[in-house]
């Protein structure tokens, strides 16, 4: 699972003593934007055959933002494979560090470390609320969560919140 | 090995996701409710995940050094502070909160 909010998300439903489906479905659903990246992506990276599949597992934000930057397909190409390798090699080298070393904290929550997945939540979120619909959205579902949480399983107020977004998207107008 | 069915499952699922946004014709993709909804998806996720995680401990809510860790860190956001520079303050702010 090679996108970081997806990876973020599952550890923050399971952490908080959900389901792990739940976190599944939740990883799942926020993986969903990167079909509609590998769309934007199709015609810069041209990959057919094995390269497809190779270069399917790099389709997050960050090569999707480097490669349409760029004026030329081949541009793209280079941007999308140099950002995919380097991320991918120190993300996971980072994760590598995170699982190795964390034993060592005696006392995470003294660091704050429980603030840390809310803090990193709003660093993904922000650069997406750049319009009033998106931020009314935001708070919305912020609301619906809390109010549904102390009724429903862990997790389970995330899912409520996707459904509540694909009725909203699906209706009328 | 329950354990691991249902990661295995997402990371499978999620590069499915990937696969078929490079793979599959246009129009599916680029239908307008599809355009309207899949980008919303995140946002709404990522907020409910930012309250859920602040103010709930469990199937409780609570209020504690999270939620001033959480001020903080909107506060660095707005400043425009990188990533690793908002989740570092917003974690030293509930740190010290819970030294005073």
């Amino acid at each position: 699972m090679f996108t970081g909010a997806s990876q973020f998300a599952y550890i923050g439903v399971v952490g908080a003593g959900g389901n792990l489906w739940a976190g599944a479905a939740t990883a799942a659903l926020l993986g969903t934007r990167n079909a509609l990246y590998g769309m934007r992506l199709a015609t810069m990276l041209q990959a057919t055959g094995l390269r497809r599949f190779a270069a399917a597992h790099f389709v997050i934000d960050e090569t999707t933002a480097m490669a349409i930057a760029r004026e030329t397909p081949a541009d793209s190409r280079y941007a999308y494979w140099a950002t995919a390798i380097a991320l991918f090699a120190l993300w996971n080298l980072g994760t590598l560090i995170g699982a190795l070393a964390t034993h060592l904290l005696p006392n995470p929550k003294a660091l704050g470390l429980d603030a840390a997945p809310p803090a990193a939540f709003v660093a993904l979120l922000a650069p997406r609320l750049r319009a009033r619909e998106p931020l009314a959205i935001a708070f919305a579902a912020a609301l619906v969560a809390l109010v549904a949480l102390p009724f429903v399983p862990a997790g389970v107020p995330l899912l409520i919140v996707a459904a509540l977004v694909v009725i909203y998207g699906i209706r009328p107008r | 090995m329950t354990g691991w069915a249902p990661l295995l499952v997402a990371g499978a699922a999620c590069y499915a996701i990937k696969l078929a946004g490079l793979s599959l014709p246009q129009r599916f993709l680029g239908a307008p409710r599809v355009q309207r909804i899949v980008p919303l998806l995140p946002v709404a996720l990522l907020a409910a995940l930012v309250a859920t995680s602040t103010f709930s401990t469990g199937r409780h809510l609570v209020l504690d050094a999270r939620a001033g860790a959480l001020a903080v860190a909107v506060v660095a956001v707005l400043l425009r502070a990188p990533f690793l520079v908002v989740v570092a303050a917003g974690a030293a702010t509930a740190a010290l909160l819970r030294l005073v």
